[in-house]
């Protein structure tokens, strides 16, 4: 226990004399949750649209200010030519056309009339479908206004939309807390693997092997401080978020805290591993990289576990971050509480042991 | 009784025969040195006695110990200080000494009476960080870690490679020190003229030992007539020399070369035979351990 200690206190003071490793700990959650929300977004907005009007009438000259008046779309041009508005899609000024056909409001009437067509640059998929989307609506309910108008009975909305847990549809709340998920993997993920690779790299682990101290004196002395640090970034990101965007969990804190505590467990634990297996810093950066892509990229952070592949899902078993992120969107978006997702706590729990035993069993003190 | 006990121990890394077959014992109260040149082994010899490593072959005991089988027990009993300098260079001179005596579960005050004569030397700079010191204070340094616990054997990976003349001179006044004490050391050294500061040396060479005595007696096993010669065309001499009748071996030695013959040398021939060099010097010379050391090497 009193080693424990010493190896412990050993680590802090280590951590502080470092000139750089304070102010990451500190600087980078703030920076990264000030910035990040802010740009990494996939809302959809600034849709350019050049209408080309060959009908010129009341009706084509409404479709154009009801895409200008769009909170999402952006009216770029209105031209009599079509070719005019294709060499504006390709070079970039435009991303949707709209197409009014000529006579298209007196044919309208009779029921005989040309299409609209909407053509749109789908080079990113996500912008060009959802561009095209808020097109097709706005065009759609400029077309049901203007017969409103004409017939004396009203149309009245058929559809009610109501959006649960983000009534806002606000793209950032869903970010957040995968945010502090990426925050975590990468504190908690490199730094303790990268000092115990540093203290190979310097022969300070040789002096440590003679002495007397136990393997899991060892493993705990370099995981408890990172434990403790992950707890800390957890509590400024949420800081932050609450002050900064007004996004404070819906459910309890505690949950989130103990399920932090389980997950930066894991990721500290999957390193140590890491870094058992490591001769050099270079070797362990690029083994983690290489899992911390899998772990951002399929875990559920940025895209929905649901929309990929069957086999991917259930590939998603294996990572960690998925639970967490699970846990931490429910707490925060929704109050789940403990009984709704006990699996996923247990979840992270076995990822825990099985991790930390791991990296017991292969930190070798003789070769 | 032996604090150190080796026998037939080997250890290959792959394909490398790093040792092949070392037998040797160190008595207790012993300041006991192994000699020899950069890949002999002597390394591997003192990772596979401080527990660091598993040998392939033999066995070996220190303090009377199993290296394999008591390994938690001989890491309480051993100091070892790393040919590398592996204190941790953000911590200060007197952090890392509490460190390691913490490690090893004693205080600092505990075995201060026995570390004091080589960190009273240092402890003017306690609060220096260890990485900030000067190489000859570093080595201080180490040994003073590598003896806070009171250890039974000390084990010196070549303590004074890289340090100068002056201060390596003073470490070995104070392993002599320790010595007096009744710590056992086994020291290793590429430095020849080191060893006669030991009580034995083992020689050793590409995993062997190739001879083990105290240093005179060493120096004793040479008995062939050994000659000094010297002339400015340094190279040119070297090799005509090696042709002459009843020469067994020619090498330089510092800035002249030793001649080891046998009986069918004749000095005044040998004088004829090289001739063009006008200013040919010989003369008898007393054989040192490296000439011993090449003798056997030769074998």
């Amino acid at each position: 226990m009193r080693r424990f200690f010493v190896l412990f206190q050993k680590e802090f003071l280590q951590i502080r004399r470092n000139s750089f490793l304070p102010k990451l700990i500190i600087i980078f959650p703030i920076v990264i949750m000030l910035l990040m929300p802010l740009v990494m977004t996939m809302d959809v907005r600034n849709v350019n649209v050049a209408v080309v009007d060959l009908d010129r009438s009341t009706t084509s000259r409404r479709i154009a200010s009801h895409i200008e008046a769009s909170e999402y779309l952006t009216l770029s041009a209105t031209t009599a030519e079509f070719p005019l508005a294709m060499e504006a899609l390709e070079q970039g000024g435009a991303d949707v056309i709209v197409q009014i056909p000529d006579h298209f409001e007196r044919d309208m009437m009779s029921g005989t009339a040309e299409r609209i067509s909407i053509i749109a640059n789908a080079v990113n998929a996500t912008k060009g479908g959802i561009g095209m989307q808020y097109v097709v609506q706005t065009i759609a309910r400029t077309l049901v206004e203007l017969r409103g108008e004409k017939s004396p009975v009203g149309v009245s909305e058929l559809v009610t939309i109501e959006n649960r847990y983000n009534p806002t549809l606000n793209y950032r709340h869903y970010m957040i807390p995968a945010l502090m998920i990426i925050l975590f993997i990468l504190i908690c993920g490199f730094i303790p693997a990268l000092s115990i690779v540093g203290e190979k790299e310097s022969g300070t682990i040789e002096q440590i092997n003679v002495t007397p101290v136990s393997r899991l004196t060892f493993t705990l002395g370099k995981l408890v401080p990172y434990w403790l640090i992950g707890l800390f970034v957890l509590t400024v990101a949420m800081i932050v978020a609450w002050l900064v965007y007004g996004l404070a969990p819906v459910g309890s804190v505690g949950l989130i805290y103990f399920g932090a505590a389980l997950f930066v467990l894991v990721i500290s634990g999957f390193s140590l591993m890491i870094a058992n297996f490591s001769e050099t810093m270079q070797q362990t950066m690029f083994v983690m990289f290489f899992f911390i892509m899998l772990f951002m990229l399929m875990s559920g952070l940025l895209t929905p576990i649901d929309s990929m592949p069957q086999w991917a899902q259930y590939f998603t078993i294996l990572l960690p971050p998925r639970y967490f992120i699970d846990i931490l969107r429910s707490v925060y978006l929704k109050g789940t509480t403990f009984v709704d997702m006990w699996q996923n706590f247990a979840a992270l729990g076995i990822f825990a042991i099985v991790f930390n035993t791991l990296a017991t069993l292969t930190y070798k003190k003789q070769a | 009784m032996y604090a150190i006990e080796v026998n037939n121990l080997a250890k290959s890394y792959g394909r490398v025969q790093a040792l092949d077959g070392v037998s040797f014992a160190v008595r207790r109260g012993e300041l006991f040195g192994l000699i020899g040149p950069d890949g002999a082994g002597k390394t591997t010899l003192f990772r596979l006695l401080t527990t660091l490593l598993l040998p392939d072959g033999g066995e070996a005991k220190v303090d009377g110990l199993d290296v394999v089988k008591d390994y938690l027990a001989i890491r309480s009993r051993v100091g070892y200080m790393p040919g590398r300098f592996s204190l941790y260079p953000d911590l200060s001179v007197e952090e890392n000494l509490g460190f390691f005596a913490a490690l090893f579960g004693v205080g600092v005050e505990e075995s201060y009476d026995l570390v004091e004569p080589i960190y009273k030397q240092i402890a003017p700079f306690r609060t220096r960080r260890a990485g900030k010191l000067s190489g000859g204070m570093k080595q201080k340094l180490a040994l003073s870690c590598a003896l806070i616990h009171r250890p039974s054997v000390l084990f010196l990976d070549e303590p004074t490679t890289g340090v100068d003349a002056v201060s390596r001179c003073e470490f070995w006044d104070m392993l002599a020190g320790l010595k007096q004490r009744g710590i056992t050391i086994l020291v290793s050294t590429p430095y020849m003229d080191e060893a006669s500061r030991c009580d034995r040396i083992a020689l050793c060479n590409e995993g062997h030992i190739l001879g083990i005595d105290t240093p005179t007696g060493i120096v004793g096993q040479f008995r062939s007539p050994l000659y000094a010669i010297r002339s400015r065309r340094t190279f040119a001499l070297l090799e005509a020399a090696r042709r002459q009748q009843g020469v067994v071996q020619c090498y330089p030695f510092g800035e002249s070369h030793h001649l080891v013959v046998d009986d069918t040398f004749d000095k005044e021939q040998f004088v004829r035979a090289l001739s063009d060099f006008e200013d040919l010097h010989i003369e008898p010379a007393t054989p040192t351990i490296e000439d011993v050391f090449i003798k056997l090497m030769k074998r």
